[in-house]
């Protein structure tokens, strides 16, 4: 199902330099789109528009059919649950708790349920001992998770991650992609913006690339993660794996695919040595 | 020289119950690229901020051991005078941008340390060329993507051309090809100056072919120190392990592949060659 369509946006934050050129892409839910490319593309921007913080100039955002602009961010946000790029941006109660329940009273969930969900997701996000202290004294990492659980925390159909994996190590990311993959197998859609293209091999089920205000490439992330080109056009790096795959390759060894994943060149190199000489 | 001297420090923030750092203790030379890893709130920030002085001075909080950072006492030397030596890059970039302009933004540090007018200028030209923000000079930071800010705050320091460059995470929010490229111009600076560079990073799979040494810190301790590649089998039981890595133990637990892990997609595919029996 289509959660969020953009069509053909335009956008300027000044009315002069324009920074969004015409974009159109479709967020479907059970799926995870990964928006990737060089800083200053335009993507924070175009995800701005997904939650109705920025609209657009021409062209439109319809979410879930209703167009941005006939409606309150507010209502927007019971849809769209948006973690921003910088945490900091959305974290202002007095303690680690009250904002997981600021956000749940916000969205109208019942008190006791509340007390309940607040307690899981701060469990899952390795925060619970900090319940009682003040966002603003925890790590970066911290922070960035807190963000997370609390738009986790009341389920909206879309969640649009803003770099959810900066500051993480790759256990936290791991944990990260998990939750992802959970969300989108419950049916949620999902955009991730990232420059981490570890974390894209491992999520994504679409990539669109960005650069200059413009989705440049889309596809499966099977391709377009693989596609050195491509890759190579919005600044970003080959995956590791992909990046080992493609030299065995051009060394002549005959793979039957360019694997996203470790497991994937795995089961390459096994099926070589199992197939006798390469 | 020992550029950095840690021995056995302790801090606990006011307010806080458990100390963040518990008998740290760290010496690092000229021409070092550390790489310092570890979980989400393990204490890295933490240390840095004892680097550049900020802890004790302005954390409140216990703090106890010693801390010599180019030859000064960090306790008793005021911040101003340790920033001459320490160019800090915060893990938040926005938070460390507060000026009008990029441009003035890159100039303040410069001012502060009271250069000449024409010196002043001259950095400021070289770093914007040098990170590509010559088209950003007069934009607000506020009106910055998140990568380009982060640009700012690194280009920022930089400029001071400090002899230890500690670095929060400079990385972040910057797209692949701009932090190689950020990554290796602190290594250039740390074999051709001598500089200093202790650089927190998660994205191993970016920063360990930088490293000279690898630091691993857990629960406000230093728990390995050392060659990377060594070092890094010890770090990943603690914050995980790149992709080439992950692929190296398969093929190991499957006893086809031994040694050290690879750390480079380049390394991993000359051992699957070697696996594969591969002749050219
Ligand atoms: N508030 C603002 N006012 C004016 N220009 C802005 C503002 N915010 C962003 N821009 C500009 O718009 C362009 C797109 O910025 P955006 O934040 O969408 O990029 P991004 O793709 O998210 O980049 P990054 O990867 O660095 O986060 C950039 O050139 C940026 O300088
Ligand atoms: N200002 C503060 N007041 C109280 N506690 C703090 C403060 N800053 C950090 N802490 C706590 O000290 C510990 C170490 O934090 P620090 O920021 O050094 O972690 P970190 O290793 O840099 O983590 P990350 O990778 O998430 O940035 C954490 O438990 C954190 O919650
Ligand atoms: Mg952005
Ligand atoms: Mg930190």
């Amino acid at each position: 199902m289509e959660a969020i369509v953009a069509e053909d946006v335009h956008f300027s934050y000044d009315g002069l330099q324009p920074v969004l050129n015409g974009v159109s892409l479709v967020v479907r839910t059970g799926e995870v789109l990964a928006l990737m490319g060089e800083n200053g593309a335009g993507k924070t921007t175009l995800v701005k528009h997904f939650v109705g913080l920025l609209k657009p100039r021409r062209g439109r955002v319809l979410v879930f059919g209703v167009d941005t602009r006939e409606a309150t961010v507010a209502q927007l946000a019971r849809r769209v649950g948006m973690v921003f790029q910088n945490p900091d941006h959305q974290l202002f109660a007095e303690t680690v708790e009250e904002e997981v329940l600021f956000t749940l009273r916000n969205m109208g969930v019942p008190p006791h349920e509340a007390r309940a969900i607040c307690d899981a997701v701060l469990r899952e996000f390795d925060l619970a001992r900090y319940r009682d202290r003040s966002p603003y004294s925890l790590s970066v990492g911290e922070r960035k998770r807190l963000a997370l659980a609390s738009v986790l925390s009341y389920d909206p159909d879309v969640l649009v991650l803003d770099e959810p994996t900066a500051g993480q190590d790759y256990f936290n990311k791991s944990k990260i992609a998990r939750l992802v993959n959970g969300l989108k197998r419950r049916g949620k859609g999902v955009v991730v913006v990232t420059h981490d293209v570890e974390f894209a091999a491992q999520v994504a089920d679409r990539v669109a690339l960005m650069a200059g205000g413009r989705v440049v490439r889309e596809g499966p992330a099977a391709e377009v993660l693989t596609d050195a080109q491509a890759i190579a056009a919005a600044r970003l790096t080959l995956p590791q794996i992909p990046a080992a795959a493609a030299i065995l390759r051009e060394r002549g060894v005959k793979l039957s695919r360019i694997p996203l994943l470790p497991g994937g060149l795995y089961a390459e190199v096994i099926a070589l040595l199992d197939g006798g000489a390469p | 020289m020992a550029l950095v001297e840690l021995i056995d420090v302790h801090f606990r923030y006011a307010g806080s119950e458990e100390y963040a750092l518990r008998g740290v203790s760290l010496e690092a030379e000229e021409g070092e690229f550390v790489l310092l890893v570890g979980p989400s709130g393990c204490g890295k920030s933490t240390l840095l901020r004892v680097l550049n002085g900020l802890i004790p001075h302005f954390y409140e909080g216990d703090f106890r051991g010693v801390a010599r950072v180019a030859g000064l006492d960090v306790p008793k030397t005021p911040p101003h005078v340790l920033a001459r030596h320490v160019g800090m890059v915060f893990q938040d970039p926005e938070n460390q941008l507060f000026l009008s302009s990029v441009e003035r933004e890159i100039a303040f540090g410069l001012e502060n340390m009271g250069l000449p007018r024409s010196e002043i200028r001259r950095r400021v030209r070289e770093v914007l060329e040098l990170f590509g923000l010559e088209e950003l000079k007069d934009r607000a930071p506020y009106e910055l993507s998140g990568g380009q800010q982060q640009k700012v705050a690194i280009a920022s320091v930089m400029a001071l051309e400090p002899r230890v460059l500690a670095m929060d995470e400079p990385t972040a929010n910057l797209d692949p090809i701009s932090a190689l490229e950020i990554l290796s111009l602190v290594s250039r600076l740390t074999r051709e100056k001598g500089v200093l560079a202790i650089v927190v990073e998660h994205r191993l799979e970016l920063a360990l072919r930088f490293a000279t040494r690898m630091v691993v810190m857990d629960g406000g301790r230093i728990v390995a120190s050392g060659d990377p590649r060594r070092v890094v089998l010890e770090a990943s039981r603690l914050v995980g392990f790149p992709p080439v890595v992950v692929a190296h133990q398969l093929l190991r637990n499957r006893g086809l592949i031994g040694g050290a892990p690879p750390l480079t997609p380049e390394a991993l595919s000359e051992e699957i060659l070697g696996v594969i029996g591969w002749r050219r």
